[in-house]
């Protein structure tokens, strides 16, 4: 069977969009392939800083052959009918034509049409420049010449050659003929930009990998990623250090070479006085370099790995200087900035209106940083004010939630204070992922509570569904406050979410309050700070997408919210409800108890059409039972009369498990019950009557759940 | 008639004078016409109208140049080893960009000096973009050994039109590649001229009386009253002239009222600077700018230079 191979030779491909741009294009092409009725064993896609590549194995040398049947006319049709069925089935004239006998309908005309599959390699110059012309690149350019004409063809950064053969392995393969905006198709590459610049004769994919690979191309990303982990990891070891792995910066560095060679370099030692956190964030997002650490101390040590792209005729010493020299003038402006940080600010006189406003002390450097940033006015909302206004809400907002989430009240406050206060530092200025972690460094070095400090880092999380959530009840309440602040200020100007677009996370911030909530067990009455039932629902919903993720059941949110459920502000205990109604439902009786009501419901909803909403209200007639009914009536009514009452007390109290627990009580008597007795009894003081007990089971479940609002 | 070798004082990597004549004998070789800088305060070597203008419209053109780059906040006094108020750009523009325009631009590193074998040159992923200009492209950080030494930009937007064709811009940084060429930590340290001995003259020689005063200008002395009315005055005039020189299909000052855009721009910076513009304000100036950066290459389009017939 013949392969495919593609290739589509660029200029550098940003890092970040490769791996996608490689799916996309492997998808892209075998849906198309598969769309023509050619389908294919395998197929895998490349990527390196150059190029995108695709071998697709296992391919028909052509589709499928189709035939066709159409019906024609009647035979003796008028003329104009028999035309117009040759013309549409593409005869030239009747003789082509079969004529088929129907008993009832007599004979008619039909068309046999034979369609020969498609030539695989001219179907693939078909589908190639198509995919390439409608490629979706995140960010896409014209260049050159074309470029003056309106509709040139666009790719990441300009495109240069297209490799693309097609043929089995047994002989030599085809070229697939095509051009796109004169680039025309062949069975050339090209290697290293500096070790092996020159053109490459491909035939297929094991020669392009080999080729290139001699050439100082590895193709496989995954390849590159583990030429450096590996190199990486010798070389820290060899040194007596063990590798900070980052899988991020890892994946980003192997989009940058196309033959990585991994190199140490050092920096001096009197950088290390600098934070941990600051050297890497500074070598990592400048250099897209690797740290090291002594695996005694866990202290980073004063080397750095860099990842080359060139085997260098020194032995990548001018490399490994170089990268030094960037990584030292680097380190230099982080220790400058570290250093100013902590001293005072030059226009400290300005700043008492501000400290004084929010009950800052000015000998402090972090308080300044929040005076300062009070009194540059920086705008955190055009509606919702500055960040200084902000801050006193959340300040204000965190005193009140301290009691709730068990923080000292004084500690919120003081740290929601602080939470912001290292924005304006010359330090979260440069490296902005910094934010909150350098907050509660300087809060330290100034002598804060630490539970005040570690709040000011942890107040931003959780980041997302994945992140940690903190757990210090100052980090809760002041994390509670910040993020409900943003809510509620942004539902106040209605500046929603809607669809995909989430400018402002608030979605994300939902989802953090929910966590914080749930991990720690707080008891957070939401309605108290959030006025607005649209921003509550908000919540419910994010709720269920969050149980949905998590693989719970989000319908049942649904059903413990349903009318009737008190305490729908208070996401705990929703989430205890869900947790233990799903639990409940596991079990036979939950599942049994669930099919009762459901048929209870079913019969009511078609009786009541008849008599009337509410015409089953009220207790059933004991007497009448006693006098009328049958056993496993009296059953029901007592086993309803019994567990109503626990079922509701346990709610009351919190006791989701002992509320399910009475309700599994009933289950025997309503098995029982539907099984013996008819409720639709041509007595209809009896049919009422019963009706009225199966009310009393749905107000039973109501009590824990909406059941109706449960699927399945 | 092959040129003469530049003598050996003006050695590219041991004078930074010598740096700045190669990368332009390079590109006037390759078919540059050679510009001077333009004699206004700019913030960038795209500023020029040799590149803003001039990327504008159907017209082949091919330019190189140095543009001193007034930058008024990043002034230290002169005692940052990398930061200056002032300072070089070296400044390529080919309209339409050739194919081969990263070899070309690799061989300018070999002209200058960079060895390709112990040398690693990278392409990192860096989008441009000039909000005061209305302009963006894509393009690359060029890494010599971990250090930008070079901005390469395919022109897509300029002055809120669309380039037809595109450019590809190359911007050196001069003083950042002269320190790696010539191997010293600090900017002054340069050897300005390549000599040695009491000829020498190093950049600290020539700058750093003005980086001290300019700073002092920048930070402390700017009168920012002036610069406010300054600034509004600029704009009016802009806008008058590009009023003034509408004639039909046609435009007949588009030059003049581009400078006022420049002198817009750059009283904006010492504004800021001054620190005297609000975080809220700043961007309703850098639209204004915008906006007569826009107006202006929408006239150019009706020049002759802009390829109008």
């Amino acid at each position: 069977m013949p392969d495919l191979l593609l290739e589509l030779f660029s200029e550098e491909i940003p890092a970040r969009m490769q791996r996608k741009a490689a799916d996309d294009l492997r998808k892209l092409v075998t849906d198309a392939l598969v769309e023509r009725g050619l389908v294919y064993e395998g197929a895998k896609a490349f990527a390196t800083p150059r190029r995108l590549a695709l071998h697709v194995a296992g391919l028909p040398v052509r589709g499928r052959d189709v035939r066709e049947e159409r019906k024609g006319p009647r035979v003796g049709a008028p003329d104009a009918a028999i035309q117009g069925f040759l013309k549409a089935s593409g005869l030239s004239s009747l003789d082509q034509a079969t004529i088929v006998s129907d008993p009832k309908k007599g004979d008619s005309y039909i068309a046999v049409i034979e369609k020969p599959g498609q030539e695989t390699i001219a179907a693939i110059a078909e589908i190639v420049p198509a995919v390439i012309r409608s490629f979706p690149w995140p960010k896409s350019m014209r260049w050159g010449k074309a470029s003056a004409a309106g509709a040139s063809l666009r790719w990441v950064r300009p495109l240069h050659s297209i490799l693309c053969t097609f043929g089995a392995e047994t002989e030599d393969p085809e070229v697939v003929a095509f051009d796109v905006d004169g680039i025309v198709s062949g069975n050339v590459t090209y290697g290293h930009r500096f070790h092996a610049p020159g053109a490459i004769t491909v035939k297929r994919f094991d020669d392009y990998v080999a080729s290139l690979e001699k050439a100082k191309v590895v193709l496989d990303a995954d390849r590159r990623k583990e030429i450096i982990l590996a190199d990486a990891k010798t070389l820290a070891f060899a040194q007596g250090l063990e590798l900070v792995e980052d899988e991020g910066l890892l994946e980003e560095v192997a989009g940058l070479v196309e033959w990585p060679v991994v190199l140490m370099g050092s920096f001096e030692e009197r950088f290390l006085d600098i934070p941990a956190e600051t050297i890497r964030a500074t070598i990592r997002a400048n250099q897209k370099c690797f740290v090291l650490r002594d695996p005694a101390t866990g202290n980073l040590a004063n080397r750095f790995l860099l990842t080359a792209n060139l085997v260098a005729s020194d032995g990548g010493t001018a490399i490994t200087a170089g990268n030094g020299r960037v990584v030292r003038a680097r380190l230099s402006d982080a220790a400058y900035f570290w250093q100013t940080d902590r001293g005072p600010l030059p226009d400290l006189d300005t700043l008492q209106a501000s400290a004084d406003k929010l009950g800052l002390d000015l000998s402090k450097p972090l308080d300044q940083r929040m005076a300062k940033l009070d009194k540059l006015g920086v705008v955190f909302h055009a509606k919702l004010g500055t960040q200084g206004e902000r801050v006193q809400r959340i300040a204000a907002l965190a005193r009140e939630l301290a009691p709730i989430a068990g923080a000292d009240a004084e500690k919120a406050e003081r740290a929601a204070k602080l939470a912001k206060a290292d924005l304006p530092t010359e330090m979260v200025g440069e490296f902005p992922e910094l934010q909150g972690l350098m907050g509660r460094r300087y809060a330290e070095l100034q002598g804060e509570d630490a539970s005040a400090a570690a709040a000011i880092e942890e107040h931003y999380k959780p980041l997302g569904p994945s992140d940690r959530v903190p757990s210090d009840p100052v980090s809760v309440a002041v994390a509670l406050a910040d993020k409900l602040d943003t809510l509620v200020g942004f539902w106040a100007i209605d500046e929603k979410p809607t669809g995909s677009k989430d400018p402002y996370a608030l979605r994300r911030a939902a989802l953090g309050v929910i966590r914080l909530v749930v991990e720690n067990g707080v008891r957070l009455p939401l309605a108290q700070v959030v006025k607005d039932a649209d921003l509550l629902s908000f919540f419910h919903d994010r709720l269920k997408v969050m149980l949905r993720d998590q693989g719970a059941r989000h319908d049942l949110v649904d059903a413990v919210l349903g009318e009737g459920a008190s305490g729908s502000d208070d996401l705990l205990l929703i989430t205890r409800r869900v947790a233990a109604l799903s639990r409940f439902l596991e079990t036979e009786d939950g599942k049994s108890l669930l099919a009762g009501y459901k048929r209870a419901a079913n019969i009511l909803k078609a009786e009541e059409k008849k008599d009337g909403e509410g015409a089953f209200a009220g207790a059933a007639d004991l007497q009448l039972i006693a006098d009328a009914g049958l056993i496993e009536e009296k059953a029901l009514a007592v086993a309803l009369s019994q567990a109503t009452p626990k079922a509701e007390a346990a709610v009351a109290a919190e006791d989701y498990e002992g509320a399910m627990s009475a309700l599994a009580e009933i289950r025997p008597a309503v098995d029982a019950f539907f099984d013996k007795v008819t409720v639709n009894d041509p007595d209809p003081a009896l049919r009422a009557n019963r009706l009225k007990l199966l009310n009393q089971l749905r107000a039973a479940t109501l009590a824990v759940a909406d059941f109706g609002r449960i699927a399945g | 008639m092959s040129p003469a070798a530049l003598p050996d004082a003006l050695n590219p990597t041991r004078s930074f004078q010598g740096l700045l004549l190669t990368l332009q004998r390079f590109w006037a070789e390759r078919g540059c016409v050679v510009l001077q800088p333009y004699d206004m305060e700019v913030g960038a070597g795209t500023s020029h109208p040799g590149t803003m203008l001039r990327s504008l419209g159907p017209k082949p053109w091919n330019a190189a140049y140095v543009q001193p780059s007034r930058r008024p906040k990043d002034g230290r006094y002169g005692e940052n080893p990398n930061r200056l108020q002032h300072y070089y750009q070296f400044q390529v523009i080919l309209k339409p960009n050739p194919p081969n325009l990263q070899e070309l631009y690799l061989d300018s590193l070999k002209a200058i000096g960079i060895d390709m074998a112990v040398h690693d040159i990278r392409f990192v992923e860096d989008d441009w973009e000039n909000p005061t200009l209305g302009a963006w492209g894509l393009g690359w950080e060029c890494w010599c050994d971990g250090m930008e030494v070079s901005q390469f930009t395919y022109f897509q937007q300029v002055a809120g039109i669309e380039c037809a064709p595109v450019s590809g811009e190359l911007t050196y940084g001069l003083e950042r590649l002269a320190c790696y060429l010539q191997n010293v930590e600090s900017i002054m340290e340069l050897n300005f001229n390549g000599l040695e001995g009491d000829q020498k003259v190093t950049y600290r020689d020539v700058f750093l009386q003005a980086e001290q005063e300019y700073s002092r200008y920048n930070f402390e002395h700017a009168d920012t009253a002036a610069l406010f009315r300054r600034f509004a005055e600029a704009e009016a005039e802009c806008r008058a002239l590009l009023e003034k020189g509408e004639a039909g299909d046609r435009h007949l000052m588009v030059q003049p009222a581009y400078d006022q855009c420049l002198k817009a721009g750059h009283t904006f910076n010492l504004l800021d600077a001054r620190g005297v513009i609000s975080v809220t304000e700043r961007q309703s100036y850098i639209l204004r700018v915008r906006e007569l950066a826009k107006a202006c290459g929408a006239a150019w389009l009706k020049t002759a230079g802009g390829g109008a017939n």
